[in-house]
């Protein structure tokens, strides 16, 4: 078991350039798999952008976004985004209204009035929500909402823009209660405690210390919820009625971004002025949801700094 | 009401003199003194009873101080007076728990109201995430004070009492979180008073805290003590005998048996010629 000290030298140090070589691999490793999330994002964006250039060059960005009408096989062809946006963003709208008080206080209720067995389902179902595919979300819209929002509104038709508004309200709203939830839960207890202390009741301990300090987190929650409806194709697509015509109401058919591109990309001309459009259209969108995405994580990254202490 | 009966038993005067009360807030004053009476006062977890049959008094404007090893219970004997406990299911409290001959566990009394009476300043400061004078001024605003120069004044006596204003003054807008782990105690402290309690309870006030620190919540204690009742829990010996003018000694002697209160006396006494030997090896530092 002896060895001389440049023995134990020599072991010990072809141990470390072992080691070391080792560790360059695996960090070379983890640092592409990073780097490759980011890649993948360029590479979408490099590629909308080839795609659309096309219909960038020869009707312009400025016409396609101010134009009132959207008629891509007439004569003559008019490619306006504005139906679209201001379809998509009534949707949104909607939905909006629907997840923010629904979300937020489903999200107080697991987070401070639920504990045990009962929270961990009520997590678990919250998670399987997130699971269901679109299309059933879908399903469920055409054979329940349409007929209702067609009775109770007295509609000539059930698809309008309320009625894919709640069904993405619906489908957003496991993003916003867990990202919610899990600010909430980030509140230190001493936080609770101190207000119980001054003499508040538990409800003014929530409204006053608990969602306020974790107003950040909950407002990442929604802009994610947000970035979700935006982008939600299928479920729009079954249930807006898809009339690309700027909309008055919310009882009015409506045309998404997403539904347009799902439903032309399949009959245009490959390589052709509709086709790149199309691809302005993607263009937009993906605009529109980085944005929302990126103020969501900075937003975040805040709040993660904030009980860092 | 048998129970009026054996409070005002309970209630009467310290069973040792202390010094004359110094009415600083003659509005406070007026109102109540502030005095707890424990009678047979047992805790219990679930089916574990962890305190059985405390008896004390805890005089008016005075510094009491609960000392004892880690886990005898005086954490848990400090939060049954603001009723705490209440928010940790599976609490049962038995015995009589009596503020100013008040039974703070009849039904009829509302905790949240109780809150309002007896403040708590917790181990580690817990500022909430707002400015400093949003944080004090939050006891005053729960308790339905909007007028700007009223709160304004509030906040100016709580955090002078606190021994923090000459410090944040001119940054009152200035979030809380910007303080010193001693200065957000301290403001914890304001907070605490800015309600207008009768009694404050501290819990380790000072053990997350540097010697410095430290000593500059010791002195706002002593300051503190001509307005309010203090209960004081400390792992530290030398503090206890620094600030408190009574003390009463916890010991949880085996696992099998719940914590119990050993004795409960003037401070001088209890430190220099105490009357049980368990006391005398706990306070010269024999075990705990």
């Amino acid at each position: 078991m002896t060895m001389t000290p440049s023995e134990r030298a020599g072991r010990l140090l072809g141990r470390t350039t072992r080691r070391r070589a080792a560790e360059a691999v695996v960090r070379t490793l983890i640092y592409a798999a990073g780097l490759l999330s980011i890649v993948i994002l360029l590479a979408i964006a490099v590629f909308l952008f080839v795609e659309a250039r096309k219909s960038i060059a020869e009707v312009g960005l400025g016409t396609m976004l101010t134009s009132t009408q959207w008629f891509p096989t007439g004569t003559p062809k008019i490619f306006g985004f504005l139906p679209l946006i201001i379809g998509s963003l009534m949707v949104t709208g909607v939905a909006l209204v629907v997840f923010v008080p629904i979300g937020i206080g489903a999200a107080v209720f697991i987070s401070e009035f639920s504990a045990g067995w009962f929270k961990e389902v009520m997590k678990s179902v919250i998670e399987f929500m997130a699971a269901v595919p679109s299309v059933v979300y879908g399903f469920l819209g055409v054979a329940i909402l349409i007929p209702w929002v067609k009775a109770t509104f007295g509609l000539t038709s059930g698809m309008t823009a309320l009625t894919g508004g709640l069904v993405l309200g619906i489908m957003s709203l496991p993003t916003v209660i867990s990202i919610s939830e899990d600010a909430l839960h980030a509140v230190p207890d001493a936080l609770r405690q101190g207000s119980l202390a001054l003499g508040n009741t538990r409800w003014q301990t929530i409204y006053k210390v608990v969602v306020p300090s974790a107003s950040s987190g909950i407002f990442a929650g929604v802009m994610l919820g947000l970035g979700r409806a935006i982008g939600e194709t299928m479920a729009v697509l079954m249930l807006t009625g898809n009339a690309a015509v700027i909309p008055t109401n919310v009882f009015e058919s409506v045309r998404t971004m997403t539904g347009t591109i799902a439903a032309e990309m399949g009959e245009v001309v490959f390589g052709g002025l509709h086709y790149s459009v199309l691809f302005s259209v993607g263009l937009v969108l993906f605009g529109i949801t980085f944005v929302i995405n990126l103020a969501a994580d900075l937003v975040l990254e805040r709040q993660r700094k904030r009980w860092r202490r | 009401m048998v129970m009026s009966a054996v409070l005002e038993e309970v209630t009467a005067e310290a069973p040792f003199a202390l010094s004359e009360p110094v009415r600083v807030d003659a509005d406070r004053a007026e109102k109540v003194s502030g005095s707890f009476s424990l009678k047979d006062v047992s805790v219990a977890y679930g089916n574990e009873t962890v305190i059985a049959g405390v008896n004390m008094l805890v005089p008016s404007r005075a510094v009491t101080a609960l000392i004892g090893p880690s886990g005898c219970g005086k954490s848990t004997l400090l939060r049954c007076l603001n009723r705490m406990n209440d928010e940790i299911g599976n609490v049962r409290v038995g015995g009589t728990i009596a503020l100013d001959g008040l039974d703070i566990y009849q039904k009829s009394i509302d905790p949240v109201d109780l809150r309002m009476r007896v403040g708590q300043v917790f181990q580690r400061p817990n500022p909430f995430p707002m400015s400093i004078y949003d944080n004090v001024a939050f006891g005053p605003r729960t308790q339905g004070v909007r007028k700007r120069d009223e709160l304004d004044a509030i906040i100016e006596a709580a955090l002078k009492d606190a021994a923090l204003w000459d410090e944040v003054k001119n940054h009152l807008k200035k979030h809380a979180f910007e303080l010193s782990g001693g200065q957000q105690q301290r403001l914890c402290i304001a907070r605490a008073l800015a309600t207008k309690p009768e009694v404050l309870l501290m819990d380790e006030p000072a053990s997350a805290l540097d010697p410095i620190s430290t000593q500059q919540i010791e002195d706002t204690i002593a300051e503190l003590k001509d307005m309010v009742t203090i209960v004081i829990v400390t792992h530290n010996m030398q503090q206890a005998a620094r600030i408190s003018d009574q003390t009463a000694f916890m010991l949880r002697e085996s696992m099998d048996q719940p914590a119990h209160l050993v004795e409960v006396g003037e401070t001088k006494r209890m430190f220099t010629n105490p009357d049980d030997k368990r006391t005398e090896s706990y306070i010269t530092g024999r075990f705990g």
